[in-house]
This record gives C-alpha cells, structure tokens and sequence, in this order.
C-alpha cells in the first residue's frame, strides 16, 4: 500500500509540471491557434539563464527565479514578435512549422552557448529529506512543486477573471474580430500571451530541472507530456488542461510503479491516442463539427 | 501555355519537350555521376537520393493530401530494422527484404492512419508524434532488434552481384530513387493522387463527391509510410549501421523541414528541399573547417558561446530557413521556382 501512496505523490509531483507546461501551451493555442512546439525549449533557455544567474554570479535562489521569469517575458515576447507577427495569413500547418524552427533556433542556441554538460540546479529545497504522513514521505521537492503549480494555477485564474488584460485576453481567444472591432489592440495582447505563456513555461522548467538534469535535453520530453496532457484534456480549455497533465503524470507513473518501468514514457502517448479515438477533442472539452 | 487541350495531355508525364530533354539530361547525368565522382561525394549523393525518397514519401501525405505527421522517423526505424533483420536473422535475400520493409512499414502507416479520421491539426501532430517516440522507444529496449547498441547491417546484394563500393550502393539506391519519384509523379496525376488533393481541399466537399474518406486517408498514410521504408532500409546499407537512438523527433522534424523548404505538394520541390537540407546537413557538422566564416565563427565562440557546441549552428540554421520559408515564401523552392519561370516566360519582351 506504501507504493500506492508514493506512486501518488511522484505522480502528482510531475504531473504538476506537465500541468504547468499544458497550460502554456493552452494560453497560446487559445489565442495563435498554434502548439508551440517552442515552449519546452523556451523553458529549457530560461532554466539555463536562471543557472547561470545563480551559479556564475552568485545571485540568491529567489532574486535569481525572479530575474528569470522577467527574462522569460522578454523572450516570450520577443519570439512573437520576430517570427509569428511577420506571417502574414497563414495556415496552421505554416504556424506549426514556424514554431518548430523557433524551437531548433533555441536548442541549437542553447547548445552553442552551454554546450552538452549535465549540471546540477540549485535549490534551496531537499530532494531527500522532508516529512511523513503516516509511512509515506513526502519529499520537499514534491511538495513544493505541487504547491507551487497550485498558486500558479490560482494566479492564471484570478489573472483571467478580475484583471483588464486577463479579460482582454478572453475576449480575443473568443473572437478576434469582434475584440478589435470593441477596441482591444489584439496584436498587443497577442504578444502578451505569449509572453505569459513564456513565464508559465519557466516556472514548469525550474521545478523540472531540479529532478532531472540540466542539459539542452532538459525539456524535450516534458514538453511532449504537457502536450499531450493539454491534449487529453482538450486544447482549449485551461482547467482541463492542468487535469490533463496531472492525470497524465497519475498515470504514467502508475504504469512504471506497477506494470513496467521500460515502457513508462510510451504509454502516456497511448493513452493519448486512445482517448482521441473515442473523445476527438479531448476529455473535457465539448466537441465542434467543422463546417464546409 | 499552361492549356491543356485533351484529357492525355493532361496525365503526360512530362508536359513540354523542354521539361522532357531536361529530365533526360538529368537521369544521364546521375547515370554518369560514379564513373567521375569520388567516394566522398558518392556517399553524400547516397544520402541525398535516399532523403528524396523520404521527402516524397512525406509530401505526398503533408503537401497532396494535407494531413501533418510528426511521427516519420518511426516508419523509417521500421523500414530500416524490418529490412537488416529479415536479412541476418531469415537470410531472405536483399531483393525480397527492400519491398518487405515498405510493406511493413505501410501496414503500420495504415493502423497510424486509422486515428487520423478523426483528428486534425494538433490532435493528429500528438498522436503521429507519439507513434514515432514509441517506435523508437520499443526498439531500443528489445533484444530482438539489438537494444541500443544496434545492430550491423549486411551488404545490398542483387542475386550474385553484391553491392561493396561507394558506387555500387549508388547505382542500386538512385535507381530505387528515379523509379519511386517517377511512380510518386505518376499517382498524382490517377484517380488515387486526385483524391488525395480533394481531401486536402476539403474533406468534406471531397466526401460529397463520393470520395471514401476512410480509404483514401488510410491509404495516404500507407503509401507515405511504404516510401518512408524504403528509404529507411536504404539508409541502414549507406550507413551500414542502425541504431535506435538515431530515429528522434529532431529526425521527423528534419523530414518535415525537407518538404516544407522543398515546397508542398510537388514531387521536384521534395527533391531540391531533401538535397539542400541533406547538404548543408553533411556541411554545417563540419562548419570550423568553412574558409574564412570557420575561424570567425570559432573566435566568437570562443568569446561568447562554447567551441564544442559549435556544431549546434546547424539547428540554428535549419530553423531560420523554415521560419524564413513559412514567412517570406510558403510554397518554397518550388515557388521560388515558379516564380523565377512565370518572370522569364516572356522574355526578352
């Protein structure tokens, strides 16, 4: 029964990562229409910056994840307006090939720049010690990251709810014409949704990074299970997909505690492709036939 | 001058004597290449012809029929380890073992293909994505394929004839190649080829013209998954080595960076797009040894970056050429191509 719990709280644990990224990708597919193949490498280039800040020049823990999250904006930022705001019209299959080349851009840059070595992040918190519930330990780790996706959560919600450029944003996600037609510069918000989705992304990458290693790989397969969290949960729906990525975590790590820890990675794509089979749009997300 | 008068004119393979000289200078040409040309060269033209017929296999489900796969590095791994262990663990001959691989790998395309009824966009990038990861994962942890380390792959061999040299590998793998293009260039203009355009269009204008929409996207998925094969089992000969680790995502986004810079929906664009792409591929790996940008890129390497990961640039510069062609030209070479064609058309007037 031990295992059960342990496999719970690992699971939660890192589904509250890919929670974390599913939603950066929800924030901008809400808006662009696109995934953003480039949000894993976005996190892993802001993961290293905050490395660097803390390690090269000595920065505390907290200045040095704030420093990063204010770099993160920029990058996000940046990335919209280089490369998706010059195409003009495209079709979703030119947005997804745009944002496949940001992310070589980013991986070949962060590769250039760091190189291949495995590094450690610091944290101020224990990956060994922590408390217990009964028998089961609770990591520090664990239980920081899971709070920690809870108050980001918490924040996206009362951002979209109770401030003017949260709701600007809704209306924009709703639709684009009539939010310009009312005034709302949609350009401008467009490249603060990616900007925010930027930050969100950083913050899932410095709580990965700590249980993984550093390298540009860092993200890659992250990225993927937050995907495919957002997808499980449906594309375009925020609550569904941070469910989605912590019930791709439950699972995932069910599947290596119990049947075979080889396939662990696999299976989460399985499920994917079963649970679209049957749901096209996700589990939590009406369906919409297209028309002609 | 594009008229067509009659239905013929419409299905020949080639459509004016000028295209018709051109092609057959072209296939004399490659006939020549490995009397001239010295090994290196013909090892980088192996690897070109094979990507061609990868980036043929990709756009015909991307470019003509208008379905996104992420997922080809999988069809390719299965095309290439189908191929090298039919011919060390059964000893079946290289001829029969080439066309099995394709077939292999087509069955596969058609199961991937059955979700894709009802998915789109995102929905089908995640699902073929997940495909290719589970693919390589399957063979990396299977004793049967040779886990990690790989396995060898045996020489290409054509009855008694058995394929050593540079040259040899090339003759049977651009043949393989000529006779696939000109098959791809021939579907199109089928029954078969025009339903898979219609598709593209619009799925459900397709359906209404009485388009079977089951069969027909099923099938795309197939034949892009045989071609997929094929030139996966080629590239097992031309590196004589398969490994699971080489069949990643960066793999599938590399195929899909081939049609896209090529351009979508044309067969010579897949081409040029999987000739460049492999060029600058081979290339970039080696970029400190460039002439004059080689130590200007190093200097600032040294200053800023890392010199070891100085072969990152290659990323960087596959990414910029995508972003550039999705933004500045979404049809690609092909388009850059039409365009420098439509320019002369008239000239000199």
């Amino acid at each position: 029964m031990n295992l059960f719990f342990d496999l719970i709280i690992g699971g939660l644990s890192i589904g509250a990562c890919y929670a974390l990224v599913a939603l950066a990708m929800v924030i901008i597919y809400k808006t662009s229409e696109v995934p953003n193949f480039a949000q894993g490498e976005m996190a892993m280039v802001s993961t290293f910056v905050a490395f660097t800040i803390m390690t090269g020049y000595g920065v505390g823990f907290w200045i040095g994840a704030a420093a990063t999250l204010a770099f993160a904006l920029v990058l996000g930022a940046l990335l919209e307006l280089a490369f998706l705001r010059p195409a003009k019209d495209p079709s979703v299959l030119s947005l997804i090939v745009i944002t496949l080349g940001a992310e070589m851009v980013l991986y070949g840059l962060a590769g250039w720049k760091w190189g291949a070595n495995q590094n450690p992040f610091p944290v101020p918190f224990s990956e060994y010690s922590g408390f217990k519930i009964g028998e089961v330990m609770i990591t520090e780790i664990n239980f920081w990251t899971f709070v920690t996706s809870l108050v980001i959560m918490l924040l996206l919600f009362v951002f979209f709810r109770f401030t003017k450029v949260g709701v600007a944003m809704k209306a924009v996600q709703q639709n684009a014409f009539a939010a310009k037609a009312m005034g709302i510069p949609t350009r401008r918000i467009l490249t603060f949704t990616w900007a925010l989705s930027s930050v969100t992304g950083a913050v899932a990458g410095m709580l990965i990074a700590p249980i993984s290693t550093l390298d540009t790989n860092l993200m890659m397969d992250p990225m993927l299970k937050g995907f495919a969290g957002a997808v499980l949960g449906g594309m375009t729906s925020l609550p569904g997909a941070a469910l989605g990525g912590y019930l791709l975590g439950l699972i995932e790590n069910f599947f290596g505690g119990y049947v075979s820890l080889e396939f662990k990675s696999v299976v989460a794509f399985a499920v994917i492709v079963l649970i679209l089979c049957v749901k096209p749009s996700g589990l939590f997300v009406k369906h919409f036939e297209r028309k002609v | 001058m594009d008229m067509k008068r009659d239905y013929y004119e419409d299905i020949q393979l080639c459509r004016t004597r000028t295209v018709r000289v051109a092609t057959i200078l072209f296939v004399v040409g490659l006939a020549v290449v490995p009397f001239v040309a010295g090994n290196y060269a013909l090892y980088v033209l192996n690897l070109i012809a094979i990507n061609c017929i990868v980036a043929i296999g990709l756009n015909i489900l991307v470019g003509y029929t208008g379905q996104i796969s992420l997922g080809h590095a999988g069809f390719f791994a299965a095309g290439a380890y189908t191929c090298v262990l039919l011919m060390v663990k059964a000893g079946v001959p290289f001829v029969v073992a080439l066309p099995a691989a394709g077939l292999v790998s087509a069955v596969l395309g058609f199961v991937v293909g059955l979700p894709s009824l009802r998915l789109e966009g995102p929905y089908l990038a995640i699902a073929t994505l997940g495909f290719g990861m589970a693919v390589t994962q399957i063979i990396s942890h299977w004793d049967f394929t040779g886990g990690h380390m790989g396995i060898e792959a045996p020489k290409m061999s054509l009855g008694p004839f058995v394929a050593d040299t540079g040259a040899e590998q090339y003759g049977i793998i651009v043949t393989t190649t000529v006779v696939l293009a000109v098959a791809a260039v021939n579907l199109m203009k089928t029954r078969v080829g025009r339903a898979f355009v219609a598709i593209r269009d619009s799925e459900i204008a397709a359906e209404a013209m009485g388009i079977n929409l089951t069969w027909f996207k099923t099938l795309a998925f197939a034949v892009s998954a045989f071609y997929t094969g094929i030139g996966g089992a080629l590239m097992a000969f031309a590196l004589e080595h398969v490994s699971a680790g080489s069949f990643n995502l960066i793999l599938s986004i590399t195929f899909l960076a081939m049609v896209i810079v090529g351009g979508l929906g044309s067969v010579m664009g897949s081409i040029l797009g999987a000739a460049l792409l492999t060029y600058l591929q081979l290339k970039l790996q080696v970029i400190q040894e460039a002439p004059v940008i080689g130590p200007l890129l190093l200097e600032i390497s040294n200053r800023y970056f890392t010199p070891e990961g100085l072969p990152n640039i290659q990323s960087i510069i596959f990414g910029g050429i995508m972003i550039a062609i999705a933004i500045f030209e979404p049809l690609g070479m092909h388009g850059i191509y039409l365009r420098i064609k439509r320019y002369w058309r008239m000239w000199p007037f």
